[in-house]
């Protein structure tokens, strides 16, 4: 469980050093490489890393849909650096996700 | 709105609007859903982890080309839009891969997942809606 956690939290600053990776293509596409870009992909890699050594002692129907809350983290690093608001529409979107996400894994049981 | 996604803009570009990134996303969901099978069908084939084996085996070796386009093109659509708006659009992901399952492995569709599918498109399209910017 604990694994799982820890790899949403990986996850939404892959998320973030993603997001500073595509920033810099304003500047033309040839910045696709960026060390952004790199560290971004690599926390996504990690992250998937404590995902599988996560879910392989657990149960999955339960671990599966926390990896959905790096959605929730998402959104607070969004707001936290990039100071996106955070709006009604996003939150309720982000509820609903969450219960779909949550919905399809138990029919999946 | 997609066919814009092919003109590329060079030095100086027009921004993306937010329909536009949105849709660049929603590309990505089915490009990473796609890799997912890919890569659950290699699964099946290479037996432990081992490099090599994983490059060599075509359905693997296609995930991975998929997932790396996917980047380039969620980075693409991350250029302009925001992140707190587009990253939760990737959800689409499961609505995709739980019906390529029912098609592909002859998993069973069933209420709950039906129900999923459609709460996570409702919070896409509200998503789609939020007038923010």
């Amino acid at each position: 469980m604990l694994l799982v956690l820890i790899a949403s939290f990986i996850g939404s600053f892959g998320a973030v050093f993603l997001k500073l990776g595509a920033e810099r293509l304003r500047y033309g596409l040839r910045h696709i490489l960026s060390w952004q870009a790199f560290v971004g992909v690599s926390l996504f890699l990690i992250s998937s890393g404590f995902f599988y050594r996560g879910i392989k002692h657990g149960e999955l129907s339960v671990l599966y849909p926390m990896v959905s809350l790096g959605y929730v983290w998402t959104l607070l690093w969004s707001r936290l650096f990039f100071r996106e608001p955070i709006t009604a529409p996003k939150f309720l979107a982000l509820g609903l996700i969450l219960s779909g996400i949550v919905l399809i894994n138990f029919g999946a049981r | 709105m997609i066919s814009s996604a092919s003109a590329l803009p060079q030095q100086q570009h027009k921004p993306f609007t937010r329909l536009q990134s949105i849709a660049l996303v929603f590309v990505c969901t089915i490009l990473g859903a796609g890799a997912q099978i890919l890569m659950k069908t290699g699964s099946a084939q290479v037996t432990h982890f081992d490099v090599i084996m994983i490059l060599t085996n075509p359905p693997s070796l296609a995930g991975y080309i998929l997932y790396g386009i996917n980047t380039l093109l969620l980075m693409l659509a991350l250029r302009d839009g925001e992140l707190s708006l587009l990253y939760p659009v990737i959800a689409l992901t499961y609505v995709w891969v739980t019906m390529l399952s029912v098609y592909f492995f002859h998993e069973t569709m069933n209420p709950w997942k039906v129900a999923g599918i459609a709460v996570i498109m409702a919070g896409v399209t509200v998503l789609g809606r939020a007038g923010t910017k």
